[in-house]
């Protein structure tokens, strides 16, 4: 079966990685801008990164005959640093040009802090400049619930930004209700520990019917799994579900939220 | 709230049916949660904040309804309302540390 990996960090993946998905029956990669792991110290750094996304992981993802598309930020973990912040801010338009980019992300806050909160509405401006679509990383564990909400406010404060172009990523059950009846799409996030799992996740998608919720691995340098859709996949069909809903789930659903952005094409009508 | 409606084609199942999917599973959970108390025992020194909330979660478990996950989840979150002026750290530990 189809599906669309709508959040991976590929860049920190191996190329079994994308030959595995592809025969699981990945049809498209979309990769948001992330944190390495350790903070980057120069803009310079950051505009090597936004190359590495915008031009090589495309070519590689090619290999495997997978779309490759990409979103563009500095990530809240990085937004401590307020001038380094700017910098990068500033290398992103140029970088917009390149027709893989989807929007802006992934955006949002950390440990909740007052500098990423003016970070996070520097890129919410941005996005709104330049007409992009959003996508937000929610803080972790503790912090989730808090900085979503927070988050929302910033999003709803800016007054131009539509919520069905944003899409908050890593919602789990205490948050995923106010995401969606806030108008905003509803990204869950399938990891081994944190996170949902993919039994969680299809427990998330059978009490809010939602046409706007995604599946994604967000898999990227630590404990993740690049093929946890279609492992989500799987524990659907143990579940009974139609390959319809199923298919709707994960490709369908995805399709419709990015394709907002005129740079996405639906891998259906590439073939 | 209005997108919480059973996704359209869930099939309806028996709890027989849902203990004979998911049962095992829950089983090794548990059975790893205790052996995990029980190392806890053999330790020494005071109580993590992080395991205070999760003994504090425990009764959640035993209680009737069908948002367990949701309610352990906002047990575990910061309660506050307004951004922090710094952070001592990127990480988060899983628990609210000022939880009592």
């Amino acid at each position: 079966m189809r599906y669309i990996e709508p959040h991976g960090h590929m860049v920190s993946r191996t190329t079994d990685d994308y030959q595995a998905m592809a025969l699981a029956g990945c049809a498209a990669i979309c990769e948001p801008a992330f944190w390495a792991g350790f903070d980057r110290k120069t803009a310079d750094g950051f505009y090597d990164y936004f190359c590495q996304l915008t031009q090589h992981e495309p070519k590689r993802a090619a290999k495997y005959g997978l779309p490759h598309y990409c979103w563009l930020c500095i990530n809240p973990k990085e937004s401590e640093d307020m001038k380094l912040a700017d910098d990068v801010l500033a290398l992103i338009p140029e970088f917009m040009k390149a027709k893989t980019v989807l929007g802006i992300g992934e955006i949002g806050l950390n440990k909740n802090t007052r500098n990423e909160m003016l970070i996070l509405e520097k890129h919410v401006e941005l996005a709104v400049k330049y007409d992009q679509l959003i996508l937000v990383h929610t803080p972790h564990l503790e912090d989730k619930r808090k900085g979503t909400r927070l988050i929302m406010d910033v999003i709803k404060a800016a007054g131009k930004v539509k919520p069905e172009r944003v899409i908050i990523d890593h919602v789990e059950e205490h948050t995923i209700g106010e995401v969606l009846d806030q108008g905003f799409w509803a990204g869950i996030t399938l990891y081994p520990e944190s996170k949902a799992t993919p039994v969680r996740a299809v427990d998330m998608l059978e009490n809010f019917a939602s046409q706007r919720v995604w599946l994604n691995s967000a898999c990227d340098w630590g404990h993740s799994d690049p093929l946890a859709v279609p492992k989500a996949m799987q524990e659907m069909r143990r579940r009974g579900h139609s390959a319809a809903a199923i298919d709707s789930l994960v490709y369908g659903n995805p399709v419709r939220f990015l394709s907002q952005s005129p740079n996405f094409k639906d891998p259906q009508a590439l073939r | 709230m209005s997108d919480s409606n059973p996704l359209a084609g869930t099939p309806r199942r028996t709890r027989d049916q849902v203990a004979d999917l998911h049962f095992m599973d829950a089983r090794f959970k548990l059975l790893d949660l205790a052996a995990f108390l029980d190392r806890l025992e053999k330790a020494s020194g005071p109580e993590d904040h992080r395991v205070r909330g999760l003994r504090a979660a425990l009764p959640l478990l035993l209680k009737s309804g069908d948002d367990r996950v949701a309610q352990i989840l906002h047990l575990w979150s910061d309660p506050s309302v307004t951004p922090i002026e710094k952070a001592d750290t990127k990480a988060a530990s899983g628990v609210w540390p000022g939880l009592k």
